[in-house]
């Protein structure tokens, strides 16, 4: 964070900086995911390039006041394009001990902590398991702490309203999202608006919501406790309209605008579960774009039922994330055998089992790309940021249509609740990814009639027709049982077998014809070391090999939307490179990919943390690996000799 | 939709090219023989018309007819048919199924499928074991049912499907068996015409691996005694003389009385319309398995609104509130702003 100073016309000290990051902590139940998200909305409107990171319990409300309950919320927000939610906070708000516990240790020296002193009382302290109040230990002396008493300030700002002080205490996140508002400049109208929009069914509560938000930025504009407010120019952006999204809502608008693209109905079955419920929750919304969402009673249901509207003619589409991947994988089978189009999206978030619902990790694309019984090769789109999630839904599908095959689309926890401003597409200049039913026959039986074939396959896209129930003279069964070459009968031939099998790889592997060629991002195109990439790391990646170049070091970077297949010339781009570097949230799955695919020495860099990559890790790993190469002529006499061995 | 220029069919319209290959002698052939005699009679077209089908010997149905139809997966075809029924509702979807398909792998779904009231006719046909597998013994098996998996018999008590169906909240229940194609005929025909979810429990004869299953209520010379004709608004009789009848058992029950015992008064009136399953579950109960006196029929047929056109309402209701959804302004939906 650099700073400049200058004294503005109003009173109190005005300082300009170039970004900040915020969290926001508190307990489960103290709002502070509204807080915020209103933040963000604020700062969006402002024009500050922005990037957030929500992180919360996996307990819908875990004993108040314990560590276990404590939610967070974190955003970064810059007069520069940002790509991460920040690798540290600058400024933790820190609405009880248990808050304060949880985070301080993300806190650098020198942070500044906002704390509402109300809640260090003996009780809550004893909650959080402090024996002595760190206020008063100087346990925190390396940090700018501003003592506010948040929660009476609250309350006596609500009298007005008539509220308990108990229920007037729960408004304490607007008089913190006040505070903040006045310490960084942020516009106040809109949010103002919102707390009515949003409470006005209890108009108590909207009142003292508004009253705690104003006594907030009012308590910062006249309490003279703090230095200095501060302001973040708005970032320089691309002309157009933008919006704030999180990957999850961006990914179902994706959906919609496939179905929209593709001329057809958009169908969900799908089965809540964290982190993928709320596109399930989003397309629910929508039925005025004729979107039919079922709540099945299963996950395997909720694919079964994908599965089934797809044999009519629609976008068959489920959503889940690793648990209900594992129940879904038998009907990601049959749909390779069916050769129907169907999407499954896969929020990944941290495993084995039940693992870390809430936290994020990458750790699917193993399963994805083998976990079904016999050879079942399916494509797999993988998005890289919230709002790409929108483009990666409509590029997921387009190949599903037109090869009539199961995609997995792949995001993560991180991407699902993670926001930032998107730059709107013009939606007429969305490809077309509609595909023609088949609707006449398209060969000739023995006795000579017209008949339909519905394993008979385009000799470009190697796709088999897709005839719908309805369609007069195409009456056809399909199943799971392999099927005679062309005319699609049940067929326990071996040779056929044979050439089924290889006439559906030969499918899947046909896609990579359909897609344009990579290119590793290598300005001067004199980097030695490729960082490689795929998913949600896209951010700290591309944030990382920022800074090293900054440093004037060269690096290239090359991130993957295709992972099944691969881009047709990348083997071909990563031997160009000494050392291939790939940050996963997992234990190495593109890296064993491509090592396999390619006979490229790629290395993992892993980080199964639950929470996404630093930029920081980043740079020094990528900075250790240029270290690790010396001169040119010493790394290239040794990366010959690996190669001998 | 009336369709008014239906073509006439026959009975071979309606068959595939495909050998049939079902066990000779199995009871499948007459149920599909069945289904391929009343689909010309129902005025719809085949190419309206898909068989959705699970795993399992009855489910090779789909292969035979000359209709639409998918091959699935164990115990997943009323999964499935809910997706194609609710997306396509303009399509007639059949779902057939086994005992091991439906009531054990498949369980959940075909619970949530009646509970749902998707549209769908289901077609169960129980021979209380696994044929495909080459004889394990089922969840309709009797207790103590030895088979390969149970050489010292089976222990688990096995489900009453026409008493789970109703506790699923079905709307249609019926049950019917393989050896009365007139039967067969008629309850699928009453299935068919019903809106919403359908189920017809289908006695049929395994040959090979669970043979006479069935043949002491519906061998020929049983029939009369053994098997309970429910007809809507008619007293419960049976009997070749109808000397036997259904009556109360003061205890919220039914049981077996002799008509001239009790006089025909106290003759419980079949009523399958009542919205209280009551009297239908207690029909259910009144043979503890396929050995003693079993009601065939209709259990119950009662409107409830199907699911698919639940949804449809509620789609047709945003689109007149709010209009059709359009993809741009949905995507300034939120808070917009702009830089030139």
């Amino acid at each position: 964070m650099t700073t400049k100073s200058k004294l503005a016309n109003e009173p109190g000290k005005v300082e300009t900086i170039d970004q900040i990051v915020i969290r926001f902590a508190g307990d489960s139940g103290d709002g502070m995911q509204v807080t915020g998200d209103r933040f963000t909305d604020e700062s969006a409107l402002f024009g500050n390039d922005l990037s957030t990171f929500p992180n919360y319990p996996a307990e819908i409300r875990a004993p108040a006041g314990t560590l276990a309950g404590v939610s967070a919320f974190q955003i970064h927000i810059s007069d520069h394009e940002i790509l991460t939610p920040g690798d540290a906070p600058n400024v933790l708000v820190a609405m009880n001990p248990a808050a304060l516990k949880a985070n301080v240790n993300d806190l650098p020296t020198g942070g500044t902590l906002v704390i509402n002193v109300d809640s260090f009382d003996e009780r809550d302290l004893a909650k959080a398991g402090y024996e002595a109040n760190p206020l008063k230990d100087g346990s925190l002396s390396a940090f700018r702490i501003y003592e506010i008493p948040m929660t009476s300030l609250t309350i006596e700002a609500c009298k007005p309203t008539g509220a308990k002080p108990r229920d007037a205490e729960r408004s304490k996140n607007f008089f913190a999202l006040g505070l903040l508002s006045w310490l960084y400049h942020r516009p106040i109208d809109d949010t103002e608006s919102w707390i009515v929009r949003r409470y006005g069914k209890a108009p108590v509560v909207a009142e003292a919501n508004t009253l705690a938000f104003r006594a907030g930025y009012n308590f910062g504009e006249t309490a003279e406790i703090f230095e200095s407010s501060y302001e973040i120019a708005p970032a320089e952006h691309l002309p157009g309209t933008y919006t704030n999204v999180t990957g999850n809502v961006a990914l179902a608008w994706g959906l919609l605008a496939a179905a929209h693209l593709a001329k057809l109905p958009l169908f969900l079955g799908s089965y809540p579960i964290t982190p993928a419920s709320d596109i399930l929750h989003e397309l629910s919304k929508h039925k005025k774009f004729g979107v039919r969402t079922l709540q099945a009673e299963d996950e395997i249901a909720g694919i079964g039922a994908a599965l089934g509207a797809a044999f009519g003619g629609a976008l068959g589409v489920t959503t889940t994330s690793g648990p209900g991947i594992d129940l879904k994988s038998e009907t990601v089978g049959l749909a390779v055998s069916l050769e129907l189009p169907l999407l499954i999206v896969d929020i990944q978030r941290g495993g084995p089992s039940t693992g870390l619902p809430t936290k994020t990790e990458q750790s699917d694309l193993l399963h994805a790309m083998f976990g079904r019984h016999g050879e079942a090769p399916v494509p797999i789109v993988a998005a890289k940021t919230p709002s790409h999630c929108f483009d990666a839904a409509i590029e997921a599908a387009r190949i599903a249509l037109k090869y009539r095959t199961p995609v997995y689309l792949l995001s993560d926890g991180y991407l699902a609740n993670g926001s930032e401003p998107w730059r709107l597409p013009d939606v007429e200049s969305l490809p077309d990814i509609s595909v023609e039913f088949t609707t006449e026959p398209n060969a000739t039986g023995a006795d000579g009639e017209a008949t339909f074939w519905p394993f008979k396959r385009d000799p470009e896209t190697l796709a088999r027709p897709w005839a719908v129930p309805g369609t007069p003279g195409l009456e056809h069964r399909i199943g799971g049982l392999e099927k005679q070459d062309g005319i699609g009968t049940v067929s326990y031939e071996p040779a056929n077998h044979d050439v089924m099998i290889h006439a559906r790889a030969a499918k899947i592997a046909g896609i990579a014809k359909d897609m344009a060629p990579v290119e590793a991002d290598d300005p001067g195109g004199k980097a030695r070391v490729l960082l490689l990439g795929w998913g949600s790391t896209y951010a700290a990646i591309t944030a990382g090999v920022k800074r090293v170049r900054k440093a004037g070091k060269s690096v290239a970077q090359l991130h993957l939307v295709h992972l099944n297949p691969f881009p047709p010339n990348l083997g071909e781009v990563l031997r160009a490179y000494e050392v291939i570097l790939v940050p996963e949230g997992n234990l190495g799955h593109l890296t064993r990919l491509v090592r396999s695919d390619f006979l490229v020495d790629a290395k993992v860099m892993s980080k199964v943390e639950g929470t996404p990559f630093r930029v920081g890790e980043i740079q020094d790993a990528i900075l250790l690996e240029i270290e690790r190469l010396g001169s040119p002529q010493a790394a290239r006499g040794q990366s010959t000799k690996e190669a001998a061995l | 939709m009336t369709d008014l220029a239906v073509p006439v069919t026959t009975r071979k319209d309606w068959a595939s090219d495909q050998e049939v290959r079902w066990c000779p002698g199995c009871g499948d052939y007459s149920i599909l023989s069945a289904v391929q005699l009343l689909l010309p009679e129902l005025g719809i077209r085949r190419e309206n018309t898909v068989f959705v089908s699970g795993i399992g010997c009855a489910a090779r149905f789909p292969y035979y007819m000359n209709t639409y139809g998918m091959h699935s997966i164990h115990g997943r075809a009323p999964a499935i048919a809910t997706g194609l029924a609710v997306s396509r509702p303009d399509l007639d979807v059949w779902v057939v199924t086994g005992d091991g398909d439906s009531l054990s792998i498949g369980g959940n779904h075909l619970v949530h499928a009646l509970r749902r009231n998707v549209n769908l006719t289901i077609l169960m046909f129980n021979n209380q074991i696994y044929g495909l597998t080459k004889g394990q013994y089922s969840p309709t098996s009797e207790v103590g049912k030895i088979t390969k998996s149970t050489p010292f018999g089976s222990l688990d008590a096995p489900f009453n499907p026409v008493s789970l169906a109703l506790g699923a909240e079905a709307t249609f229940v019926a049950r019917t068996h393989d050896l009365d194609r007139k039967h067969m005929v008629e309850t699928f025909r009453r299935a068919h015409d019903h809106r919403g979810a359908s189920f017809v429990e289908v006695y049929q004869n395994c040959n090979v691996f669970n043979d006479g299953a069935f043949e002491a209520i519906n061998g020929k010379e049983n029939r009369a005694d053994m098997l309970i004709p429910l007809e809507h608004g008619q007293p419960i009789r049976f009997g070749a003389d109808g000397e036997h009848g259904v009556a109360s058992d003061g205890h919220g029950g039914l049981r077996l009385v002799e008509v001239a015992d009790v006089g025909e008064d106290a003759l419980v009136i079949h009523d399958e319309r009542q919205v209280n399953p009551s009297l239908a579950f207690a029909l259910s109960r009144l043979a503890t398995g396929p050995h003693e006196p079993t009601p065939i029929g209709v259990f119950r047929a009662v409107e409830r609104p199907d699911y698919g056109s639940l949804v449809d309402q509620q789609l047709l209701e945003a689109q007149n509130r709010q209009g059709v959804g359009d993809l741009a302004s949905l995507l300034r939906s939120g808070a917009t702003w702009n830089y030139d």
